[in-house]
């Protein structure tokens, strides 16, 4: 990783004069499998609390829409 | 480790989403009330021999459970792609632990998932906004979602380049000034939407905005301030005190595990 190539996770004196280690960032390839799996299902529960009976319609009908009716409003999504 | 954090954004997620709910209760309700009211009267009456529009969902629910499960899932579901965001950016930009982290990402989100697509598309009470457009409003609202979020990401790459030459300080001055730069000329570019009927009350538009405004900001903070901590304690352990020799144990294996993959981070 060229973020941590640099910098030592041995402790490193700050402009404070406190000794505290610089952060090792996470490698990404650790993080990418993650990222997409929930990275697709948070996607899909913002999408049927902003859009599902608005714009699209999955299921068909209207309860969905009108169920989190005032969420959508309030969370500043289109309605209708 | 990825695990715990989705977990904990999850949670901190959660937690903002029932904040937000009570807020919008407070803050929100009346004014969707008040628009309901306007948009019945305004509506024509049935035609003779026609029933009036039955409600799917009855009023009490949608202001009770229905603005509950949608904060509630919402938050959730912000709170996941927020952990993941916090992830990739600890340690990337700054210096600081993942509370300052995680703060910092915090009020980029709210910037650029909320507030810039609120003030090019202001969120609308009932009885604003003509159905048959429903289409091009949502395209456009998460077309500018996505250009804000594009935004920030590029703006914040452009401050972890110039760090090393201008400082931490300089840097995030430079991301911001980028991030402002490419969204207003998005904003510029994008189509006006203007579907306020002139009838509608002003001042109970600005309530009911204002009240958007502030849930997105409640939720916002919370996951900030509540994922912090939590994820926090994740990175960097406390020293397990001796109370018990079965945590102990775990301490010391957890430790071991994470010195172990250490190296390959490197």
């Amino acid at each position: 990783m060229p973020d941590s190539a640099s910098s030592s996770p041995a402790a490193t004196p700050l402009a404070g004069g406190t000794a505290r280690p610089l952060p090792l960032p996470l490698p990404l390839r650790d993080i990418v499998p993650w990222a997409v799996l929930a990275g697709a299902l948070m996607l899909l529960g913002i999408y049927f609390v902003g859009s599902e009976e608005g714009a699209f319609s999955l299921i068909g009908g209207t309860w969905m829409h009108e169920f989190v009716h005032d969420g959508r409003h309030l969370l500043g999504f289109p309605c209708h | 480790m990825m695990r715990r954090l989705l977990v904990f954004g999850m949670l901190a997620g959660f937690f903002a989403g029932l904040l937000a709910f009570g807020f919008a209760s407070i803050t929100g309700e009346p004014q969707v009330d008040a628009s309901i009211a306007i948009e019945e009267a305004s509506a024509p009456p049935p035609a003779p021999g026609e029933h009036a529009e039955e409600e799917v969902v009855s009023r009490s629910t949608q202001k009770g459970l229905g603005l509950a499960v949608a904060t509630g899932v919402y938050g959730i579901a912000i709170g996941g792609l927020f952990a993941i965001a916090c992830a990739v950016a600890y340690g990337r930009i700054g210096t600081g632990g993942m509370r300052p982290t995680a703060a910092v990402v915090a009020v980029t989100g709210f910037v650029a998932v909320a507030v810039v697509p609120f003030l090019k598309y202001p969120a609308n009470p009932p009885a604003v906004g003509n159905p048959d457009t429903i289409d091009r409003r949502t395209g456009l609202y998460v077309v500018m979602v996505l250009v804000a979020v594009l935004a920030a990401l590029i703006a914040a790459q452009v401050g972890r380049l110039v760090s090393a030459r201008l400082g931490t300080w300089n840097a995030a001055l430079a991301a911001a000034a980028v991030f402002a730069v490419l969204v207003t000329m998005a904003a510029v570019v994008m189509p006006v939407i203007n579907e306020v009927p002139a009838s509608f009350p002003a001042e109970l538009l600005w309530r009911f905005r204002l009240a958007s405004l502030g849930t997105q900001a409640v939720l916002w903070a919370t996951l900030g301030l509540v994922f912090g901590p939590l994820a926090h304690r994740v990175l960097s352990p406390a020293p397990a005190p001796a109370r018990q020799a079965g945590t102990l144990a775990r301490a010391d294996e957890t430790r071991a595990s994470s010195q172990a993959t250490a190296p390959s981070a490197g």
